[in-house]
């Protein structure tokens, strides 16, 4: 494999690590509104992504700026192209990572409820957003022969990417509820069980439908291989969360997960950006890629700095294991 | 109104707002971790207050640093995406490095510190706050590397279809710009949280403390923070004034038009004065009606070393510029109203000229704070002057203010460039702003992502300060249960991670407020 390549899967790889840990806490954050009874039972959300969500958060900074850095065409015509959905990505993250640290600062019912709000929406419309944009990429944007995109965010409204956005916002809610079903006890961890159950098929239908078109439209024989994988394993995902095992369940996700990512980006290759005005204006791995010296500068760096990253930040989520009920909250305390 | 008027504000706005946060999270980080090796070695509870204080208001601030940065990686694609394309070979790898090295890091380790009281052993609680904090220093060098190679370009050489490509990582990380910037923004960083420190600790000790003994556990935990505040801050102005005159002597051989500028240098001079101060009109290129008060043969000094030296002025820099960068912009639609018109090499004189005398002059008010806050303290005196808490307070202000003009001047002064030219660098390897901009994003689009953000960060700025002055305010009682001041606090310093398996309950209940943050 050549280093072009190398880095267009780990890019990938970067998305699939976003999609997969954010993913979860992003649920978490829709599950604030529509999943708690009392202000307690927030708080035990909050607390189980508490000492992560951050670091989930940087899996997406490094998968931009390791775009910027292995394809800078693909970086600037992927964010001057898809100019407003990143820029509302971007206000919900600034919102919903300062509503977290914020929200317990005050003993305020108002303070509270406007902060939820805050983590609310910065909880649904990063998926959102993130899903239209990323189907925009493997489905192609109307640019020009400089990368430039012609026309307006209305060109790039279309069945896949629409279908992009709710399939992640859906994957999101539900790994979102089997991610508590694990890291709660009591009341919370039933009815996130329950809702899983019950809402499954439903919440991954979108997803359904995407790999469906991408596969018809783009996907070669090998990717279909890949869906399959993807198919049969959200099945089993569906099947076992009645049964109550949450842990396997949530595994198989994250599996059909990294299957659909490698649909989407396997029936990319070897383009970055398809050009829907004319194939002559695509933007291929190769065309976007940086020097052969900036792409293995930056392999040395990955090569080292991926396994620590996933080592401390495995070693994160063992620490902070254990499930979390209503009846670890403390008191609030604050001046 | 043009898209590249908009995208320059919205740069503007949005990263001199983000360098608001990001000297007081490095520096705090820094010295909270010092103060809680301090309690680790020592067992003395006024460490203990002072980390967790400290602490709070650090990560009040860190929450706001962390998502004004990411707006920072986003936009260059957003706004500047064809200076993304130019650049992206070289800018792009040191923003990745960032994130890979540093900031996973940051996040990750802070994540434990703020939740691991408790939950993880003492040691290792240690040593997270250690690894976030020098994370951001780290983060620090990278950006920096990559700002200063935007200033003064190296390790390249320009590529098949134009572009620069990066040759040497090595000489892009040891330019000698970012080796002179590097210590000039540590310093500058470290010297805002040691005034943040000396500002709130005279205010609590002038408040609370005018009569209390010395021994008061309280005003022991004010008295200490002021004294480290006041040395930090005092080592840290002395490292500014030197690593700034080293990047002064760099700029006089990179980038000779910003020096010229911050002197409204207008004709060449030898030597040449240092102006103090300068009535009339500094928008006038023609330098007519310019009187300068100046300081004879310091500017000399200030670029080489000594009082003879010849320092170029803008009058004959201009010439210079138009021959070897061309006079005119090319006639290409893209760069909007300024195609082919003629290129203005002179920054706006008022804002480099003004914005290097308010760096150097809030600096140094900053600077005599710090040392008569510890003069005034000297030896566990409380001064007990009506005026000496809102004078400390005030003060706080100044090294934020000398940061932000401090930025303004070197990325207002090396305008019309983005990516300004290195005199003894490789031919062809520089940018004017006009042609950096976004050719395909629609000035309504610009427009609305520069009011939506500068409104988002606006309502911000206030709930920050909101909630910084009240945790400011409500002192140690704030974030530690009280008796905090017994040598074995009942619920701060709990056994190491011996509860780290079970369910805990009993355990959970007994928390304290910093391990459940949320």
């Amino acid at each position: 494999m050549d280093l072009p390549t190398v880095w267009f899967f780990l890019i990938a790889t970067l998305w699939l690590g976003y999609f997969f840990l954010e993913g979860f806490d992003f649920g978490v954050g829709m599950l604030l509104g529509i999943g708690t009874r009392d202000e307690k039972e927030r708080r035990v959300l909050i607390n189980t992504i508490g000492p992560v969500w951050d670091g989930n958060e940087v899996w997406v900074i490094v998968a931009v700026g390791a775009t910027f850095a292995a394809f800078p065409d693909w970086y600037a015509a992927l964010l001057s192209g898809a100019y407003l959905p990143v820029l509302f990505v971007l206000l919900s993250l600034i919102g919903r990572g300062v509503a977290f640290e914020y929200r317990g600062k005050v003993d305020g019912v108002r303070w509270r409820r406007n902060w939820d709000r805050v983590i609310q929406i910065g909880s649904w419309l990063p998926p959102l957003g993130w899903g239209f944009i990323i189907t925009a990429t493997v489905t192609g944007l109307p640019i020009d022969v400089n990368g430039d995109l012609r026309g307006g965010l209305i060109d790039l409204v279309r069945v896949e990417t629409l279908l992009g956005a709710l399939a992640l916002a859906g994957f999101s809610l539900l790994h979102g509820a089997v991610f508590l079903a694990l890291k709660t006890d009591g009341d919370i961890r039933w009815r996130m069980q329950r809702f899983a159950s019950r809402y499954g098929a439903l919440l991954l239908l979108p997803g359904a439908a995407l790999l469906a078109i991408v596969q018809f439209r783009h996907g070669a024989a090998w990717t279909a291989v890949i869906a399959g994988v993807a198919v049969l394993a959200s099945i089993g995902a569906l099947l076992l969360l009645p049964r109550g095992r949450a842990g396997r369940a949530f595994t198989l996700l994250g599996v059909m997960l990294a299957a659909v990512v490698v649909v989407l980006f396997g029936s990319l290759y070897p383009n970055v950006m398809p050009s829907t005005i004319d194939s002559m204006f695509t933007l291929t791995v190769a065309g976007a890629a940086s020097s052969p010296y900036t792409l293995s500068v930056i392999t040395w760096v990955a090569a080292f700095g991926t396994p620590a990253v996933l080592l401390y930040q495995g070693w994160t989520y063992w620490v902070f294991r254990r499930r979390i009920s209503t009846a670890h909250i403390p008191a609030v305390r604050v001046p | 109104m043009e898209i590249l008027d908009v995208a320059r504000w919205q740069f503007g706005i949005t990263t001199v707002y983000h360098f608001l946060m990001v000297p007081l999270t490095i520096g705090l980080a820094l010295l909270v971790a010092i103060m809680q090796t301090a309690w680790h070695r020592t067992g003395d509870p006024r460490y203990l207050a002072m980390t967790k204080f400290w602490g709070k208001l650090m990560l009040i601030n860190f929450a706001m640093g962390v998502v004004t940065g990411i707006v920072q990686e986003f936009q260059f694609g957003m706004n500047w995406s064809a200076y993304s394309r130019f650049v992206g070979d070289v800018f792009g790898a040191p923003l990745a490095m960032e994130g890979l090295v540093a900031f996973f890091v940051e996040s990750t380790f802070l994540g434990l510190w703020i939740f691991g009281w408790g939950r993880i052993s003492q040691r290792l609680h240690l040593a997270s706050i250690w690894a976030a904090a020098l994370a951001t220093v780290a983060s620090a060098y990278f950006i920096l590397a990559a700002n200063s190679w935007m200033q003064h370009p190296v390790g390249v050489e320009i590529g098949p279809d134009g572009d620069p490509v990066l040759n040497s990582i090595w000489a892009l990380l040891t330019n000698s710009t970012v080796l002179a910037a590097f210590p000039h923004t540590l310093a500058g960083s470290l010297a805002v949280a040691g005034t943040v420190l000396i500002g709130v600790s005279a205010w609590h000790l002038a408040r609370r403390h005018r009569n209390s003994p010395v021994d008061d556990p309280d005003r022991r935990v004010w008295h200490t923070s002021l004294r480290w505040g006041g040395w930090v801050g005092l080592a840290s102005f002395a490292a500014v004034a030197v690593s700034g005159d080293i990047q002064a002597k760099l700029m006089f051989e990179q980038q000779p038009m910003k020096m010229a500028a911050a002197e409204a240098l207008c004709e060449t001079e030898e030597p040449a004065g240092f102006s103090i101060f300068a009535i009339g009109d500094l928008r006038d290129p023609s330098c007519d009606n310019i009187v300068s008060v100046t300081v004879p043969a310091l500017l000399s000094f200030l670029a080489e070393g000594d009082f003879e030296s010849e320092v170029k002025g803008i009058e004959e820099l201009i010439p210079a510029y138009q021959e070897q960068y061309g006079s005119h912009y090319p006639d290409d639609p893209r760069l909007g109203e300024l195609a082919g018109m003629p290129i203005d090499y002179v920054p706006s004189l008022p804002v480099t000229y003004w914005g290097f005398r308010l760096m150097i002059g809030f600096g140094s008010i900053a600077a005599a704070a710090a040392a008569a806050a510890l003069w005034f303290t000297r030896g566990g005196r409380v001064p007990r002057w009506r005026w000496f808490a809102p004078v400390a307070l005030a003060s706080i202000a100044t090294p934020f203010l000398a940061n932000t003009f401090g930025w303004i001047f070197t990325e207002m002064g090396r305008q019309p460039f983005v990516v300004v030219p290195n005199p003894t660098g490789v031919d062809g390897v520089y940018m004017f702003t006009a042609s950096a901009v976004s050719a395909g994003v629609s000035l309504g689009e610009a427009v609305f992502s520069l009011v939506a953000l500068t409104l988002v960060y606006a309502a911000l700025a206030v709930v920050e300060l909101f909630l910084l002055i009240r945790y400011a305010r409500a002192g140690v009682d704030g974030v530690m249960r009280p008796p905090w001041e017994k040598d074995d606090p009942p619920d701060d310093d709990p056994p190491a991670s011996a509860d780290a398996g079970d369910d805990g309950q009993q355990k959970g209940r007994d928390q304290d407020v910093l391990s459940f943050a949320y």
